[in-house]
């Protein structure tokens, strides 16, 4: 094996022999590599040099509220009950009773699509209202309604608009009969 | 680790909690407080809030942004107390959620493209490391002040995965498979990467080694 070689594989276990936590086989293998390479020998000197100025680096201390603010923080959490499972979630809560508003106004509102039965007498109640209605368009009809006739000869402006057109005086005519 | 800094903290006479509770493992303690025990709780704050704001600190350096954080990871570990499961350390489990926490603000902070590798150099935006020439006798410029944070700036300029190893391995003295389990790799290839982190240190960090020895000559003269 080369020395360059031995040199790679010892400084794997140059850092745990030096912190004095290689195993014994480890420790005696180092141990005899650095007695006859000096580069090696060299440089675990440094190492040990250099841990004493990282030693010197100075520790801080917490800040005198640190305790305070965490109990602070750890207050805010919320406790576990032993009922807790029961107590249920406010936006669970909420969704809930929104539900039952919403299939209590559902319930409460007319049923228009309730059977069969029910859509037929709609359908005739329509039938009913829209039958007559053409009677409104015959013209000879209107003209020859009793009800009309009975109308008393002194009537209101309101009862004159009522009159029947050919009872009305040319000078009311519609503009389409001109 | 736990025993050191349980033994900080036994010399604290502002500590409350009794050497009782301070002696209980991390696990037993976090199961008391998935059992509701509010007290464990603090004191696993105890035990922990000053290592945890450090390492932050070491990997934003910023003190507010480092707090912010560490307040982030115990009430993480506070809302999760219910789910947890003593399948690993406590430490490990605590640990990895602040790197995490710790890698997302510095990615947020860079303003930088989407895609950033955890073995990516860092990016231009940290100001360039200016290293003091040997020439120049840092010993009597330098503050202190400058001094640390010239260290951090070199510990910053590392590849987000080596600058996390060292940081663990170094200043929490954590062991090697906790450290490969945090960062999701073998022990062989923590190994390799702590070796390339330190090579780095090494490199970077010459003139303040240089200045220490040249210091601690000029003392032993007097």
């Amino acid at each position: 094996m080369t020395t360059m070689k031995k040199c790679e594989e010892i400084s794997r276990q140059l850092i745990a022999y030096l912190d004095r936590r290689a195993d014994s086989a480890d420790r005696n293998e180092v141990e005899a590599h650095l007695a006859e390479c000096s580069a090696c020998h060299a440089r675990a000197e440094e190492f040990q040099k250099m841990w004493g100025v990282l030693d010197a680096l100075p520790a801080v201390e917490p800040s005198l509220g640190f305790d305070a603010r965490l109990q602070a923080r750890i207050a805010e959490e919320p406790r576990s009950r032993w009922f807790g499972w029961m107590v249920p979630q406010p936006r669970l809560a909420f969704a809930m009773a929104m539900l039952l508003v919403v299939s209590v106004w559902m319930g409460n509102m007319p049923n228009v699509n309730s059977g069969e039965g029910a859509t037929a007498g709609t359908e005739q109640q329509d039938f009913e209202a829209i039958k007559d209605l053409g009677v409104l368009e015959n013209y000879d009809v209107l003209s020859k309604f009793d009800a009309l006739s009975e109308v008393p000869a002194e009537s209101s402006p309101t009862d004159q608009q009522a009159k029947p057109v050919d009872q009305q005086s040319p000078d009311q005519q519609p503009a389409t009969q001109e | 680790m736990e025993h050191t800094h349980a033994l900080q903290l036994y010399g604290n006479a502002s500590v409350s909690y009794t050497v009782d509770a301070m002696i209980r493992s991390d696990v037993e303690l976090m199961l008391q407080v998935k059992a509701g025990n509010d007290e464990s709780f603090n004191v696993l704050l105890q035990k922990y809030r000053t290592p945890l704001v450090n390492f932050l600190f070491r990997m934003v350096r910023e003190k507010a942004t480092a707090e912010d954080l560490a307040q982030e990871v115990f009430l993480r570990v506070y809302r999760a107390r219910k789910q947890y499961s003593p399948s690993a350390k406590f430490t490990t489990w605590m640990f990895r959620i602040a790197t995490n926490l710790a890698l997302n603000s510095v990615r947020d902070n860079r303003h930088r493209q989407m895609d950033v590798s955890i073995d990516a150099p860092v990016e231009e935006d940290v100001a360039p490391i200016q290293l003091p020439t040997r020439e120049l006798r840092i010993d009597e410029h330098m503050i202190e002040r400058d001094r640390s944070e010239f260290i951090r700036r070199t510990i910053q300029s590392l590849p987000e995965k080596q600058r996390v190893a060292v940081l663990l391995h170094k200043y929490e003295e954590m062991d090697y498979a906790e450290i490969a389990k945090i960062l999701e790799c073998s022990e062989s290839a923590l190994k390799s990467l702590l070796f390339r982190a330190y090579e780095t240190l090494r490199v970077q960090l010459a003139p303040l080694v240089s200045a220490a020895a040249a210091q601690r000559a000029g003392e032993g003269r007097r």
